[in-house]
C-alpha cells in the first residue's frame, strides 16, 4: 500500500490568507480544548507514542479540509480503535495521568535525546546531498528538501528516528543536524526572496556527503 | 435580529452540542470507562495551557536576554538550560534553541510538516501557524508572508527561516528597540510580542 502524507505543505501553492490571531486566544469553539488535554493525557497511557501521532494525523484522507484540533480528534479515535482501547478487552494502560502528577509531568516534558553508540558521521560545514526518494511510511525530511545540497550547521546529537519509532518498530537513535539551504538550492532561480536561507533538521539516514 | 431572538439562539446554541462536541464527549466517556483517562487531569492540563504557558514566559526570556549580556550569551549557546533556569522547562521544549535577529539576519520559525511550536515559551501555537497557507509560504515567500503580517524588512536583510523537523525547538530573539535603554526586564517583556518570538512580527517600540 502506498503511503501517503497529507501534511507536507512546504512550498506548495495554497491559496487564502494567513489569517492573524490575537495573543492569548488559543481555542475556538468549546470541545478545543478537551481534545488538546485527551491528546495529552493520553500520552502516558502507550496508545502510541508522538510519530505515531503525527503519523496517524498526516495520513487522514480528508486532512486538508480539518480544522487542526479536528485532525487531533481524528487521529487519536484512529488509535484508540486501532489499539482495541474503545473494545470490549482493552490492554491495560502503561500509566495514566492523574490530576495532581499533570504540572510536574509537563515540566518534565520527554526528551527525544539518547545516548550516542556511535561518532556522528558529519561536522559543522559539511557539504550533504539529502534523499532524493520519499520511504513508504512516516517521515521527517519534507519533500522540497529532497535531493538538495546543503551545509551541516548543527549537530543536535542523537535523538529517537520517528521513521523506526512511528511504525512501532524501534526509536533506533540517529544523528540529528540542522542543515541549511540556499533559497536558489530550493526553489531555482525564481526564488521570490533569492538570499534567504532555509534549513531543516534532518536524521543522518536522510544524508550523504556532497 | 432582537434582543429577545438573539438571547433565544444563544440558550438554543447551549442546549444543542455541535456534532464534534458530541463526538469529544463520547470518545472522553469511553477513555475514562476504559481507565485511561482521569478527567480532572484534562481540567488541570486546560487550566495550565490556558493561563500559566504561554507567551508572557517566552517574553520573560527574551527580555531578561535584552537586559542581561551574561544571560544573552547562555541563552545563544544553551538555551534550554537558560530558559529552564527561568522555570520555563518542559513539554515541547525539551530542545530549545534560540536564534537572534540581526541588523543583519531575521529569523523565522514554521513547522512545514505539522505544528512543531515550542510550547514551554510560547504556549500553545495560534491557528494561522498551524495553517497550509503559512506552512506553505514561509519556506518559499518569506517576504511575502511577512508583508501579511505588516512587516517590511530593508531589502538588505537577510531572511533565515527554521523549519522545525524534529524535536528541536527554536524561539527568536527579536532585535531590542531603541529607546529603551532605560526600562526594566518587566518592562521590556511588555514590548515582547508572539509573533515577535516567532519572527511573523516586530516587538512593539
Amino acid at each position: 500500500m502506498t503511503y501517503r502524507s497529507h501534511a507536507d505543505l512546504g512550498g506548495q501553492d495554497v491559496p487564502g490568507a494567513i489569517v492573524q490571531e490575537p495573543e492569548g486566544e488559543y481555542f475556538h469553539a468549546p470541545w478545543e480544548p478537551r481534545v488538546m488535554a485527551l491528546v495529552v493525557a493520553t500520552g502516558p497511557t502507550g496508545i502510541s507514542n508522538i510519530d505515531m501521532n503525527r503519523s496517524a494525523r498526516e495520513t487522514l484522507p480528508n486532512y486538508r479540509d480539518l480544522s487542526y484540533y479536528e485532525i487531533w480528534l481524528a487521529a487519536l479515535e484512529k488509535l484508540a480503535s486501532e489499539k482495541g482501547v474503545l473494545g470490549d478487552t482493552p490492554p491495560r494502560p502503561k500509566q495514566v495521568l492523574r490530576a495532581d502528577a499533570v504540572l510536574a509531568t509537563i515540566k518534565k516534558g520527554s526528551p527525544a535525546s539518547r545516548p550516542a553508540s556511535r561518532p556522528a558521521r558529519f561536522s559543522v560545514g559539511d557539504h550533504v546531498r539529502t534523499a532524493a526518494v520519499q520511504p513508504e511510511h512516516h517521515t521527517r525530511l519534507p519533500a522540497y528538501a529532497r535531493a538538495k545540497v546543503g551545509v551541516i550547521e548543527r549537530v543536535h546529537g542523537v535523538h529517537v528516528f520517528p521513521d523506526t519509532n512511528a511504525r512501532g518498530l524501534s526509536e533506533s537513535p540517529q544523528w540529528l543536524y540542522t542543515v541549511e539551504f540556499a533559497a536558489r538550492e530550493l526553489w531555482g532561480e525564481s526564488a521570490p526572496a533569492p538570499h534567504s536561507i532555509i534549513s531543516v533538521d534532518a536524521f543522518e539516514p536522510y544524508l550523504e556527503p556532497a | 435580529m432582537s434582543e429577545h431572538e438573539h438571547h433565544h439562539h444563544e440558550e438554543h446554541a447551549q442546549r444543542a452540542p455541535s456534532a464534534l462536541e458530541l463526538r469529544v464527549r463520547a470518545l472522553e466517556a469511553r477513555l475514562t470507562e476504559k481507565g485511561y483517562i482521569d478527567p480532572a487531569a484534562l481540567d488541570v492540563l486546560v487550566d495550565a495551557y490556558q493561563t500559566k504557558i504561554g507567551p508572557r514566559n517566552g517574553a520573560r526570556v527574551v527580555a531578561r536576554a535584552w537586559f542581561d549580556p551574561e544571560f544573552r550569551r547562555w541563552l545563544l549557546q544553551d538555551a534550554t538550560a537558560a530558559i529552564a533556569s527561568l522555570g520555563f522547562a518542559g513539554r515541547q521544549g525539551e530542545h530549545m534553541v534560540a536564534v537572534e535577529n540581526t541588523p543583519d539576519v531575521h529569523n523565522m520559525v514554521v513547522c512545514t510538516l505539522c505544528s512543531c511550536y515550542p510550547w514551554s515559551v510560547l504556549g500553545l501555537p495560534p491557528t494561522w501557524y498551524k495553517s497550509a497557507p503559512y506552512r506553505a509560504r514561509a519556506v518559499k515567500d518569506p517576504r511575502g508572508v511577512l508583508k501579511e503580517f505588516g512587516v517590511e524588512l530593508p531589502p538588505a536583510t537577510r531572511i533565515r527561516i527554521w523549519d522545525s523537523t524534529a524535536e528541536v525547538r527554536y524561539l527568536v530573539v527579536p532585535l531590542r528597540p531603541a529607546g529603551t535603554e532605560h526600562l526594566n526586564v518587566g518592562e521590556l517583556a511588555n514590548l515582547v510580542t508572539r509573533d515577535s518570538m516567532i519572527g511573523t512580527g516586530l516587538p512593539k517600540s
